[in-house]
């Protein structure tokens, strides 16, 4: 017998993860798959990791209403999904006399977008951020931006909307989606999955998806942006996000703090195909040119890790947030680029209450709980709190990653709970454990061997990130 | 007349020998020897590794006691790969005697408890 | 808090032997921290031959070579903790570790030896450009699964990075049956040791190509294949000069920098090679905290390594003794003519011992002399056929030579 679910969730990215969550405020039988081995592996774990203010999407657009009304959503989601959140503000900084002007029309958007802003005079700039260019002007200052672990974010999302109910489904690729009766077929990789509603939250590849039911007068056009992340060598190079002024390929290249406490500097903005995440020299370069106009003094020798991300840009220039023409159960949440982090959760409730209510009947989950079980991050506890919990679990006290500090317990912990890492990066991302300046040189191996003990499979199995990035090719002796 | 590296120490002299063996560029007798030795009958010491069959995903590291011929590195490692211990292994424990007839013993260089 | 004379942070040539040498001179009541299961650190997976020509007249591989080390140790009751790892360390000298056995420990020392290694460059470090593939992996990472686990990286490798570890990779995995393709080196000559380029690329028929460096890495989820490009003298690609190579991995080895994460939460000025400002007795510029052997420099011969690390030790028992004033005059030493750095960068006068300067030249050279100058006074020359930037330069200056001094001393290499 098949088994029809209400909700199907294409995309277990920031968007997918959040109405999963929403959804498991109801009794619903809801099911998110993803392509890729985890949530959170594509678009999600590769951006800026900003909260934004919300002082620069045009006001009346899907941008700017949701990046407003998901800005005050996230003190009380950070709270319940225990991820990082750094509420540090933003300056977005004039470089030129005639630049001040456009800071005041951003200030008036802000005003119509309803988020508190203030302007700043070049000694005040330099007062907040002593390292920004000396020939500041002037910045438009937006304390309600912030900065917040982007992986644990998605993460947790997930293990809550799994712990309220949610089925998540890995390595489950689209192939084809058609309405039988009053369901769809949606066929994958795996087996056929079956759904009263299913809602597209595929990022980069939402309008391949969203032409599985009818055809559309709108496309994703992914654009490739490159960082550089900084070691968190010393504190103070600066202290908040700080952007240049934005121009019509996005915010620019920004140079900020992150909630680890490492510095990024990027994105930048070049169309590219739908699986391009390289990076190369003369991109970097251009980046390190337009940073450190903002802030000369940026170590670029302290980089550790150069990578990109692709945004899921969309020719209609807005978030797409809306039932297929000629479909209202099938939902297309698409083009969600920046400010795509931060209007998530608004998204979702959207989703759920304007969108999914009207075609199906909503029951409160009585037992739903917004909360993840809290997460022992030893760095951040006292050395009493640090104390009792390795007396409680001597595994807190094993240190496995050198340069984090990222304890044995720790690992074990992520891998204990309901969506679990599998790969290498799956740990980093959770716990930091290879995050840090040797990038795993050390702690690697360790990492593998625990994972490969953990699943009870071969070290061969274990991949880097997605299934068939495997490290280890063989047993030695085995393959000659 | 021909050019070599020496390698007996990590100096790596570049020793240079003529026609009749004579060595210069040497700067010890050793390097002498290992021109004229690396000329007529050029050896090698092998370190390789085997499987401790007691300990999971564990190996313990080995050498050749005495260098073999260059030629016969392959086959050498092919003989090291059939052998394997039980820990614990301690250092100098002969694992191969006399391998391939080539008067050098296979032995433990790492002790594993 | 429990107080202690000294601590050595780490386990590795260094520590142990600051750590025995210390204990020789005096020093009872110390404790060395290792932050692995095991003494002996990156020793452990350092299977090959070729240590211990200077320390024990024979040549050993690195698991003979430590174990001398740890019996020493053992011999001399040298307690020591495995598994605990320094969280903390303040300018007081406060340092925290962390163990599964003990939980969060402080410990208030009098001196301390920093001992902790060093790290390799990455594929962050260098920005490689291309996909971010499996496959790209860190030649002493390689070197761990190998020799410790048993467990091959690829098939078909190509090597960037000249470095010893990456050539003695390249030997490793030929004889573990890889096909190891070619070494790609950036500059115009090998990072490695000479007799490292015979017996572990030319004995396999390897090529070695100079002046060459990877452009471009391909691979969806595993590497595919590496481009590499030639470069011109300033380092940057030369277009259209590609080679394609279809492989499995690539291994690095593009340098190793002093793992001193440590320094960071101290006021310790850094130098140029990534290690602290030291002193002719390996101090820092922090009095009682010392360091020596790769979290130092990088060293390319481990002999060396123990010998500097043996100065440290000595000189922690002479710092607790108060036979060491920090407050005399300092002499800055700095490296002149074709010299990328020197060792130590400044001394104190009125020195024990005489001293040693360890240096490095920028780039190979023939026919030199070592010039050891304060103003125009020569206060020692050294006539050297051979220098190349793999091989450290030891050169030395007695202690009486140092009151000829002003106020600095430059150590350069002219040609003679």
């Amino acid at each position: 017998m098949k088994q029809i679910h209400d909700v199907l969730i294409i995309g277990a990215g920031v968007t997918g993860t959040m109405i999963a969550r929403e959804l498991s405020k109801y009794k619903l039988d809801a099911v998110i798959i993803d392509k890729s081995n985890d949530a959170g592996n594509l678009t999600s774990s590769a951006n800026s990791a900003i909260i934004h203010s919300g002082y620069d999407p045009e006001p009346g657009t899907n941008k700017a209403k949701f990046n407003v009304l998901g800005n005050k959503m996230y003190p009380q989601i950070v709270k319940d999904l225990d991820v990082e959140y750094i509420p540090c503000g933003s300056l977005t900084i004039a470089l030129e006399e005639e630049q001040l002007e456009i800071l005041k029309d951003l200030k008036e958007r802000s005003r119509i977008n309803g988020v508190e802003v203030k302007l700043l005079s070049k000694e005040e700039v330099l007062k907040l951020e002593p390292n920004i260019n000396p020939e500041v002007k002037g910045a438009l200052y937006a304390p309600t931006a912030g900065v917040i672990d982007p992986f644990n974010l998605v993460v947790h999302a997930m293990e809550n909307a799994i712990d309220n109910g949610v089925a998540f489904l890995r390595n489950h690729e689209v192939k084809d989606i058609k309405k039988e009766n009053d369901y769809f077929v949606v066929k994958t990789n795996k087996e056929d999955l079956y759904a009263r509603v299913v809602i597209n939250a595929a990022g980069v590849k939402a309008d391949k998806i969203a032409s599985m039911i009818e055809d559309i007068d709108w496309a994703i056009t992914p654009r490739k942006g490159e960082y550089y992340l900084l070691d968190h060598y010393k504190e103070g190079l600066v202290n908040r996000t700080i952007f240049p002024l934005p121009s019509k390929k996005g915010k620019g290249i920004l140079v900020s703090i992150t909630s680890s406490g490492n510095y990024i500097v990027g994105p930048s903005s070049e169309f590219a195909n739908p699986d391009d995440v390289s990076t190369d020299a003369p991109t970097l370069a251009n980046i390190k040119a337009s940073a450190s106009l903002m802030v000369p003094s940026i170590p670029f020798k302290e980089t550790i890790r150069v990578f990109s991300g692709l945004r899921a840009t969309c020719t209609r220039h807005d978030f797409i947030v809306e039932p297929a023409k000629s479909e209202r159960n099938f939902i297309n949440v698409a083009g969600i680029e920046s400010p795509g982090f931060v209007s998530a959760p608004a998204i979702a409730e959207y989703v759920v209450n304007e969108l999914v209510k009207p075609v199906l009947k909503l029951e409160k989950n009585p037992n739903f709980n917004p909360k993840v079980k809290p997460y022992h991050r030893m760095h951040y506890l006292s050395e009493e709190q640090q104390n009792q919990a390795i007396k409680e679990n001597s595994d807190f006290g094993e240190i496995v990653c050198n340069c984090e500090h990222i304890s044995l317990g720790e690992i074990k912990e992520a891998l204990a709970r309901s969506c679990p890492p599998v790969s290498i990066k799956g740990v980093k991302r959770r716990t930091r454990a290879g995050f840090g300046r040797c990038q795993g040189g050390f702690c690697q191996p360790k990492i593998l061997l625990l994972l490969a003990k953990h699943y009870g499979v071969s070290p061969t199995k274990i991949p880097l990130n997605e299934d068939g990035s495997y490290i280890i090719d063989h047993l030695i002796k085995e393959a000659k | 007349m021909k050019d070599l590296t020496c390698i007996v120490c990590p100096r790596g002299c570049r020793l240079h020998v003529d026609d009749d063996m004579n060595v210069t560029g040497n700067f010890c007798p050793r390097g002498k020897e290992y021109a004229i030795s690396e000329l007529t009958h050029p050896v090698r010491t092998i370190t390789s590794s085997i499987k401790v069959t007691n300990r999971q995903y564990t190996l313990v590291s080995v050498k050749t006691t005495k260098p073999v011929p260059k030629d016969k590195i392959f086959e050498v490692m092919e003989e090291i790969d059939k052998l394997s211990v039980e820990a614990p292994t301690r250092i100098g424990d002969i694992v191969k005697k006399n391998i391939l007839g080539l008067d050098s013993d296979i032995v433990i260089t790492k002790n594993i408890d | 808090m429990r107080q202690i004379d000294l601590v050595v942070i780490g386990s590795g040539a260094a520590g142990m032997a600051a750590a025995i040498e210390a204990k020789k001179n005096g020093v009872n009541d110390l404790l060395i921290l290792e932050k692995d299961d095991k003494l002996g650190g990156i020793l452990n997976q350092c299977i090959h031959n070729g240590f211990g020509l200077t320390e024990f007249k024979e040549e050993l591989t690195g698991p003979e070579y430590l174990q001398r080390f740890v019996d020493e140790v053992k011999r001399l009751e040298i307690p020591y903790k495995l598994n605990a790892q320094v969280t903390d360390l303040t300018n007081d000298k406060v340092l925290t570790y962390s163990s599964k056995e003990d939980g969060l420990v402080k410990l208030q020392a009098k001196a301390i030896i920093m001992a902790t290694g060093c790290y390799e460059r990455n594929a962050g470090a260098i920005m490689l450009p291309g996909d971010r593939c499996s496959g790209v992996i860190t030649a002493g990472t390689a070197q761990r699964y190998l020799n410790i686990n048993g467990l091959m990286v690829g098939k078909r490798v190509v090597i960037l990075g000249s470095g010893d570890i990456g050539l003695i990779m390249a030997r490793r995995l030929t004889l573990e049956g890889a096909k190891v393709l070619c070494v790609s080196e950036i500059m115009p000559y090998s990072a490695g040791l000479n007799r490292n380029i015979q017996q572990c690329l030319i004995d396999y028929d390897i090529p070695l190509y100079l002046s060459r460096t990877v452009s471009k890495v391909v691979g969806k989820d595993r590497l595919e294949k590496v481009i590499l490009s030639a470069v011109d003298e300033n380092l940057q690609i030369i277009p259209n000069t590609e080679m394609e190579f279809e492989c499995d991995t690539l291994i690095l080895s593009v340098g190793l920098i002093p793992y001193v994460s440590l320094l960071n939460y101290i006021d310790c000025p850094i130098s140029s090679t990534k290690g602290a400002v030291v002193n002719q007795y390996m101090e820092t510029m922090i009095p009682g905290i010392f360091t020596a052997g790769n979290c130092l420099h990088v060293h390319d011969v481990v002999d060396f390594v123990s010998q500097e690390a043996r100065l440290a030790g000595r000189s922690a028992a002479l710092y607790l003794k108060n036979e060491i004033d920090n407050n005399e005059n300092k002499i800055n030493i700095k490296p002149g003519n074709n010299i990328s750095y020197v060792l130590p960068q400044f001394v104190l006068e009125n020195s024990v011992d005489d001293i040693t300067f360890k240096f490095r030249v920028r780039k190979p050279l023939k026919d030199q002399v070592v010039m050891i100058k304060s103003g125009d006074v020569v206060l020692g020359k050294v006539v050297k056929p051979a220098l190349i930037p793999s091989e450290m330069v030891m050169v030395n200056l007695s202690k009486e030579k140092l009151q000829e001094v002003k106020d600095e001393i430059v150590i350069s290499v002219e040609d003679r």
